[in-house]
């Protein structure tokens, strides 16, 4: 668990970003309702969301990878965020699914949610090039 | 009777909108404009980096550069501040920005309906014919509450 604290990025650690939780062997990311995330007064960023968002797929996917004794180096190719509902003045959670696990690249889907697991207030969708050694 | 307020000005907005929250713990500053975009600057920092090994931005910062630079085209476009949503945003990274260098996101809003704005950018880092990414959103332009009109 301090392994994976470790691994998310000086951004997200910057952010707040801390594991939560680990669910089935995947980690549940958490931030804190802080100014650092404030866009509309009282309403959480939109791209502070999506911060948590993609931190929450790589890390999905990091974990998966740890446990096939695979450590390649991730890129982004892309990301999609779909904004459900204005993020609260909450601690809010986000949890990475892979959808596809191929040897290039991986498609990771990503839900962020506040008091209600079943009502997630913005999703994403990542795609990410998984490149071995130096390249 | 309330006075007609003057046309949105994304530059002096800058100064209110980068003070606080978010945008101002990542120390967005204003860049440039014209009729319908906005280029706002995220300054170099080592705390905002991605896998610590390769000493490069991480990509969260770069969406809050865009999300920011879109609304922001928007009420340039409108020439009038209005509560937006964003519903939907896009990004495609092309490759990583140079490391220790400012990036600059500019976003246009091509096409402005009664409750959508649609908007499209890019993400440079001097260069704006070498994309450090391309980005592409859908905003909802919220409508006034008819709650809030007794008060007026």
């Amino acid at each position: 668990m301090p392994d994976s604290q470790a691994q998310l990025t000086a951004y997200a650690r910057s952010l707040g970003i801390a594991i939560d939780r680990m669910d089935d062997g995947v980690p549940v990311l958490a931030v804190e309702f802080t100014r650092e995330v404030e866009g509309r007064p009282g309403a959480l960023h939109g791209g502070a969301i999506s911060g948590l968002l993609e931190t929450a797929g790589y890390a999905a996917l990091r974990a998966k990878l740890d446990s096939d004794d695979r450590h390649p180096q991730l890129k982004p190719i892309n990301i999609t965020v779909q904004f459900l509902s204005t993020g609260k003045q909450k601690r809010t959670y986000a949890k990475g699914r892979i959808t596809r696990l191929g040897r290039r690249n991986a498609n990771v889907s990503v839900e962020a949610w506040q008091d209600d697991r079943e009502r997630p207030i913005a999703t994403a969708i990542m795609n990410i090039l998984m490149a071995d050694g130096a390249g | 009777m309330v006075q007609p307020l003057p046309p949105f000005d994304p530059k002096q907005a800058a100064q209110f909108f980068f003070r606080h929250g978010h945008s101002g713990w990542l120390g967005l500053r204003y860049s440039d404009h014209g009729e319908d975009w906005v280029e706002l600057e995220l300054p170099w920092r080592e705390d905002l980096l991605g896998e610590e090994a390769r000493h490069m931005l991480a990509s969260g910062p770069i969406i809050s550069l865009l999300d920011m630079a879109s609304g922001m085209s928007i009420w340039t476009t409108r020439k009038v501040f209005t509560p937006i949503a964003t519903l939907d945003l896009r990004v495609d990274y092309q490759r990583p920005a140079r490391e220790r260098s400012a990036v600059r996101g500019r976003v246009e809003c091509y096409r402005i309906t009664r409750s959508a704005a649609f908007v499209r950018g890019i993400a440079h880092d001097g260069d704006p014919g070498d994309p450090v990414a391309t980005m592409a959103g859908v905003f909802m332009t919220i409508a006034r509450d008819p709650r809030s009109a007794q008060h007026a």
